[in-house]
């Protein structure tokens, strides 16, 4: 699905990827290490949030730069690590990426997906709990139909029982919808549990 | 109307005041007192010069020269501008933009409507002072716009992540961004007269105008001004916005959130 050749990226002056070359199927994925390794940069790379100073990435075989940039992000939708609620209602927040192309969508369908029923839709976004706000934001990018998702350490930010179910709707959803996941984690524990191949990242380039 | 004469002496005289400021400063210890000699020195000085410049315009009745002075006003107005809201990227053009734009269509629109003739003497101090309030207010506004997206830069980047394009990920932001541009003149309009005497108004009374004419002069002057700040506020931020993204609509790395 995804084709990574000699790609090196910055932030800064900072090299963070050096001539990483690697393939990404159309199954889980995870991309481990420790923290500073380039993997949200990576991650990153995959939707064109960023660009690489160097190297060629590549969605279904063609070079990200000539697609549709605005579409490529439809078809490769990523969740952030910090829930970004938009101000509004939980379905409005739903609704918000499928109205951009002047689209309807089935808000309760997404919802009860990413483990929120249907009562959660008039409710404000920003009082959810982190927990609540990190699935509306799998909903959210869910709502766009994605062929792949993009997860920057979805549970970072949640506590242990609430990780648990998040991962589980995960599972699910890669199993029912067969979306491609490309999971970026520290934690080899939840790599192991949630994808089939890990792929390590250390000091900019892959391992193993 | 009648016009009135200051003599150079008069002008003197009220350096009087200016001594007491500077009473105050060395009283207090405030270390104002070279300051305020600058001040002084260089508001002689400026509107001094200026005041032939305005001369020689008024006796030259040349449209050519009030549209060359107006356009030296929108480059002064643009720098000064510019310094005042220098985090957002590439915003020169923008408010060069914003200003020109203003001054062009409030001061075409008013002498199109036959509130003022198309004369030097309406057209300099009307035309300076609408690009005086766009200049303050398109700063405000691209001020504010670049606290937004330096405090917004998640919600900005998960938002171009759903296939959003860069306007529409900093509309709410622009929205907000125009609210801060405009408002100072909206509450300068709602309270005018209640709270201080527009300088307008205050110049011609002294000048020995009748009331009734300052006032609707002064009418004249600030509902001008409402729609050249708007004008301003709104091209500024429409055009501005684009300085803190590529062309692929990705935020720069300058406002990029951590990751």
């Amino acid at each position: 699905m995804f084709k990574l050749d000699s790609v090196t990226a910055q932030r800064g002056d900072r090299v963070v990827l050096r001539e990483v070359s690697i393939d990404i199927g159309g199954g889980a994925t995870a991309i481990v290490g420790p923290s500073g390794a380039g993997k949200s940069t990576l991650l990153r790379l995959l939707n064109r949030l960023a660009d690489p100073v160097a190297g060629t990435v590549r969605f279904g075989g063609r070079d990200v730069r000539d697609l549709d940039v605005l579409g490529l992000r439809r078809d490769v939708v990523l969740v952030p690590q910090v829930p970004a609620p938009l101000p509004g209602t939980v379905a409005t927040n739903v609704a918000y990426g499928p109205s951009l192309r002047g689209d309807t969508t089935d808000v309760d369908r997404w919802l009860e997906l990413a483990g929120l029923d249907s009562s959660y839709g008039p409710r404000d976004a920003a009082r959810l709990s982190v927990g609540e706000q990190q699935r509306l934001m799998l909903a959210r990018a869910l709502a766009l139909e994605p062929d792949a998702l993009l997860l920057d350490e979805p549970t970072a930010s949640l506590d242990e029982d609430a990780r648990t179910g998040v991962e589980l709707t995960l599972v699910e959803l890669h199993a029912t919808l067969g979306v491609a996941l490309v999971l970026v984690t520290h934690d080899r524990g939840q790599a192991a549990r949630l994808t089939t191949r890990t792929l390590e990242l250390r000091d900019g380039r892959v391992r193993g | 109307m009648s016009s009135i004469n200051v003599s150079l002496g008069e002008v003197a005289g009220a350096l009087a005041l200016v001594a007491v400021a500077v009473a105050v400063s060395l009283w207090r210890r405030a270390q104002l007192e070279s300051d305020l000699g600058v001040a002084v020195l260089r508001s002689f000085v400026q509107l001094t010069a200026v005041g032939y410049v305005i001369q020689a315009i008024f006796d030259s009745e040349s449209l050519w020269l009030v549209a060359a002075l107006l356009a030296v006003m929108v480059g002064v107005g643009t720098w000064t501008a510019r310094s005042r809201a220098k985090k957002v990227p590439n915003v020169t053009v923008p408010i060069a933009i914003a200003l020109g734009v203003a001054a062009a269509a409030t001061v075409g629109l008013v002498v199109a409507l036959g509130v003022f003739d198309a004369k030097a003497r309406y057209l300099v101090p009307v035309g300076g002072m609408v690009i005086g309030n766009a200049m303050t207010a398109a700063a405000v506004a691209l001020n504010r716009l670049a606290d937004e997206v330096e405090s917004q830069a998640r919600t900005i980047e998960a938002t171009l992540a759903l296939g959003a394009t860069a306007r529409q990920a900093t509309d709410a932001l622009a929205a907000r961004s125009l609210r801060s541009g405009m408002i100072p003149v909206i509450d300068q309009t709602k309270t005018t007269g209640l709270v201080a005497f527009p300088g307008a108004m205050v110049g011609m009374l002294l000048a020995g105008a009748e009331p009734i004419d300052a006032v609707r002069l002064q009418l004249v002057l600030l509902w001008v001004l409402m729609g050249s700040v708007a004008l301003s506020a709104v091209i500024s931020t429409s055009l501005g916005y684009r300085g803190f993204f590529t062309p692929a609509h990705q935020l720069k790395e300058s406002v990029e959130p951590e990751v």
